[in-house]
């Protein structure tokens, strides 16, 4: 294992399956170059670690490999994909000749493939990649969380760790004459608590991680932190209150709650709903669409996070892309199919899951840029409204813009003071108009700690999102106290 | 040639200092096509297999699963595998099955679609094609689409043991599916239909389902907010399979052992309102869930959850049922990380009323077409979903309602379940018929 630390993508694919970049552009050249408007072979191979701790002890351990190949062929707006698990020239050849027989029964297009330019970018070497990090230092810091989180109070009666890693080496030979590689080291430690008093029970979880050493989880005690987190959230939710049903101002707080702009503007800001028309926000780029409070990116260029990614998985070196600038809509993320036939440069962000799937636009990390407000200020401009600081998942129907996602920790706010916690509630709104409800945006802003998972048509990638504190007057929230 | 490969795995893996294991290889031939507004949008074709595997060392267990079945690699996963179980802690409960109670010959459930020629991809755009023009020509409104997909997919499932089980099945699926969008005074809404089946020629009409979703997507226009209200709420069958599942999840037994499930100590107990009875069976011959053996090669068999309002059994593997001091009801499942449990034709059984009757016995309520997000707390059955449905006023679907939340709790929901209709059909693993639920409060603005 120790040499997934050191390889470079181009030699690892040669020495271990005899397919070399020369190789891959003669399959393209022979089978696809000229005959299609654009083509591309991906090959991928994946180590997986998953440890997880319970009832004090580490009695899951388990790793896995997934390797394959995956050859695309585009023909105006038709794809043909094939994709195999056996990595050879032989199969590659049959996968190109089936890719081809897909898209080649499309009339000619005249839109033409745009060459990726511009260098990857350099942002997770890792001297120790997580994977091949020694076992029994990871066990021990399961071990340590647990303690941690056990200790942290008594009412805690359950307590479940887990950390996952992973290794990704990939290479992608482009018809454009590109050909990249990329090796993506991804950890996240995550800690569960359930906590018990007086025949009530329940559930806090915190976590974190991104593109990073097993050395970020020790880093400034954040184990500790994580540990801590998930008893204080289990604890606190034994006393909540039933949350609020109803219109109300609510304040969210920095980080996670970003997920709100994954949901409510970044998912209809992909090229392909705005393609296809399909897309809430279709035909409104220039528009005002929130509040001029409001500026959003989609960033993969921030070192380590886990949304960040040196080439998105098209070869294409990611980017940071304004999708709304001082509330006006400027930018879609766009993937290479789809910014060309619209016209467009792609943004670095064609995104799959694996091999086995053809890339899509995908967000990367996904956040709100700082405002002026001090958040005590915020909170303190509410006289009756909902403060929420931690979430669970979201979703978004993005043809008629409502999404919703689901506060884990949130409490009332009255008279500008943060009062009683309240149960899990989920809030609603609608894409293109919540944001222009945005009336306080905080100096504070920050990402999320690394948990992020996004699914988009079967396929789940990671991403990061952030937020500053940010007030958002009248939104639904679908709690039970009427 | 399957049975070889785990056969081999298995040997290397007690030589390695196992005590004993057990691997899983599935293999799986998959082809897919999409079109979109009459144009053919992907294809795909694939070939995917995996071999995973538990070893145990005395009571400790570790699991690994590779999709390189070359000889270097096989040996590399049983190398790690063994490696592992040395540092995972001791767990009395782990270990496989009792040999004794291993299925001695697997069931024929009709799974597999042995007649007639595989599809060509023309043949698969064609009948995507039929699907989407059908929505698109349904209605004026229907002005575009997010497309149309035919799918299939060939698997073969085999299961060995150290002690010398070996049984495989192999089982076919296949789905045609429609997203038309409707359009109405700059009101754009979408939604969804699809058919399934283990054989081909059981799929609905493709024409059909593209009619179905156009219904569905048409009916959503015009959509109005409401004020927050509490009212009886009445799920169509695909809402209210929602339901089924969120209990089945709180059923299951890590759930339990873990002590986050709102069931905990609760078998035995009346949990729901006499009306419901929920039950699992995967013997139903040509059923999507339904499976001859279990993850553990433990013979499957009909499990009733709840019966009439009882909490009548957990969900468990042979893991679980040891935590929890109780005997399997073999519902386990692999993964590429072990064995977990899950359920494989779960249904709430129909009721005797027509669910025009459930919608007519309403005088103001909401009719929920569609939940999104993951407002479910499975500890505590705390429940705030988003929803999009009808208004029912008057007995009367009178207009779309969006941008709403339905919230309560499971138990609650479950106790006030005022009446099941007769309108349950097995169109995919979980399913429900219509259900009204008492009172819920329904969030607005």
């Amino acid at each position: 294992m120790k040499d997934l630390a050191q390889i470079r993508p181009e030699s690892f694919f040669a020495d271990r399956f005899n397919v070399t970049a020369s190789l891959m552009e003669k399959v393209l050249g022979s089978s696809l170059i000229g005959r299609v408007d654009d083509a591309d072979i991906y090959l991928e191979y994946c180590i997986n670690e998953d440890l997880q701790l319970e009832e004090g002890a580490v009695k899951k351990a388990s790793r896995h490999v997934s390797q394959g190949a995956g050859v695309r062929a585009l023909s105006g707006t038709r794809t043909g994909y094939a994709h195999t698990d056996d990595i050879s020239i032989q199969n590659l050849e049959e996968a190109a000749r089936q890719a081809r027989a897909i898209a080649d029964r499309a009339s000619a297009s005249t839109a033409v493939a745009v060459p990726s330019r511009g260098k990857p970018h350099d942002l997770y070497a890792l001297s120790e990649p997580p994977v091949v990090t020694e076992l029994t230092r990871k066990l021990d810091l399961l071990r340590k969380v647990d303690a941690a989180c056990r200790a942290a109070d008594p009412r805690v009666r359950q307590v479940i760790v887990s950390l996952s890693s992973e290794q990704v080496v990939m290479l992608i030979a482009t018809a454009t004459g590109w050909t990249v590689g990329d090796i993506r080291p991804l950890t996240r430690l995550n800690v569960t608590a359930i906590a018990e008093e007086g025949g009530r029970r329940e559930m806090g979880s915190h976590g974190g991680g991104g593109r990073v050493p097993l050395e970020f989880f020790l880093e400034a005690d954040r184990w500790r932190r994580f540990a801590g987190e998930a008893a204080r959230q289990a604890v606190l939710k034994l006393g909540a209150v039933n949350a609020p049903a109803g219109a109300m101002t609510v304040v969210l707080g920095p980080g996670w709650p970003g997920i709100l702009l994954h949901e409510a503007v970044g998912h209809g800001l992909e090229g392909d709903f705005n393609r296809k028309g399909t897309s809430a926000f279709a035909g409104r780029m220039g528009q005002k669409v929130a509040s001029e409070l409001v500026t959003v990116v989609d960033d993969g260029t921030l070192a380590n996070r886990r949304g960040s990614l040196n080439v998105d998985d098209e070869g294409t070196p990611t980017g940071r892309t304004v999708l709304i600038e001082k509330g006006i809509l400027r930018g879609y993320m766009q993937d290479r199919l789809n910014a060309r036939l619209m016209g467009m440069t792609p943004t670095g962000n064609g995104r799959r899951e694996s091999y086995a799937h053809p890339p899509m636009p995908r967000m990367t990390n996904t956040f709100m840029l700082a405002g002026e407000d001090a958040p005590e200020d915020i909170i303190r401009s509410v006289k009756r409204g909902l403060y929420a600081v931690t979430f669970g998942g979201g979703q978004v129907d993005i043809t008629s813009g409502r999404f919703v996602f689901s506060a884990n920790e949130a409490y009332l706010i009255e008279d500008g003071r943060v009062g009683a916690p309240v149960k899990g509630a989920t809030l609603i709104g609608n894409g293109p108009e919540a944001l222009t409800r945005v009336s306080r945006v905080g100096r504070d802003l920050a990402l999320d700690e690394g948990v992020g998972t996004c699914g988009k048509d079967g396929q789940s990638v990671p991403v990061g999102v952030g937020l500053p504190t940010t007030r958002i007057d009248d939104m639904t929230v679908g709690g039970t106290a009427v | 040639m399957k049975f070889e490969l785990l056969a081999s795995v298995l040997k290397r893996a007690l030589e390695r200092g196992a005590t004993a294991a057990d691997g899983f290889v599935m293999e799986e031939s998959e082809g897919s096509a999409s079109v979109r507004m009459g144009e053919v949008e992907t294809v795909t074709h694939a070939h995917d297999q995996r071999l995973s595997l538990r070893v145990f060392a005395g009571r400790a267990s570790a699991a690994a699963s590779t999709s390189d079945f070359s000889r270097d690699s096989l040996e590399r996963l049983v190398d790690e595998a063994t490696s592992l179980a040395k540092v995972t802690a001791e767990d009395p409960c782990a270990g496989l099955p009792d040999p004794q109670e291993l299925i001695a010959r697997a069931p024929d459930l009709d799974l597999e679609d042995t007649a007639g020629e595989e599809l060509t991809p023309e043949q698969k755009v064609e009948l995507a094609r039929q699907c989407e023009a059908a929505a698109l020509a349904s209605d004026p409104r229907i002005t575009n689409s997010e497309g149309a997909e035919h799918h299939d997919r060939r698997t073969h499932y085999a299961y060995a043991t150290s002690h010398g089980f070996a049984q495989g099945y192999g089982a076919t699926r296949f789905d045609v599916s429609v997203t038309p969008v409707a359009t109405q005074n700059g009101d754009m809404q979408r939604d969804y239909w699809s058919s399934s089946a283990r054989k081909r020629l059981r799929l609905e009409d493709p024409a059909a389902v593209g009619r179905t979703a156009a219904r569905r997507a048409l009916r959503r226009l015009g959509a109005r907010k409401i004020k927050t209200v509490e009212v009886p709420v009445v799920f169509d069958p695909e809402s209210a399979a929602s339901l089924v599942r969120a209990l089945a999840a709180a059923a299951s037994g890590p759930s339990l052992y873990r002590r986050s499930s709102f069931l905990l100590d609760r078998l035995g107990a009346k949990i729901a309102s006499p009306v419901v009875t929920i039950v699992d069976d995967p013997l139903i011959p040509g059923g999507l869930g339904s499976r001859p053996f279990d993850g553990e090669g433990l013979p499957t068999g009909r499990t009733t959850l709840v019966g009439a309002g009882v909490l009548e059994s957990y969900l468990l593997d042979t893991y679980s049922a040891r935590k929890l001091g109780l005997t399997s009801t073999h519902h386990a499942s692999r993964d590429g990380s072990g064995v977990s449990v899950s359920t494989s034709n779960l249904m709430l059984l129909p009721g005797r009323d027509t669910p025009e009757a459930l919608i007519r016995s309403v005088k103001q309520g909401l009719y929920v077409t569609e939940l999104i997000g993951f407002g479910v707390n499975s500890v505590t059955g705390d429940y705030s979903r988003g929803a999009a449905g009808l208004w029912i006023e008057g007995g009367e679907l009178a207009y779309a309602v969006e941008e709403v939340t339905v919230a309560g709790n499971l138990l609650e929901m479950f106790a006030t379940i005022e009446a099941v209709a007769d309108d349950l059909t097995l169109r995919e693993r979980t399913v429900a018929p219509t259900l009204k639920i008492g009172r819920m409060v329904v969030a607005g603005h």
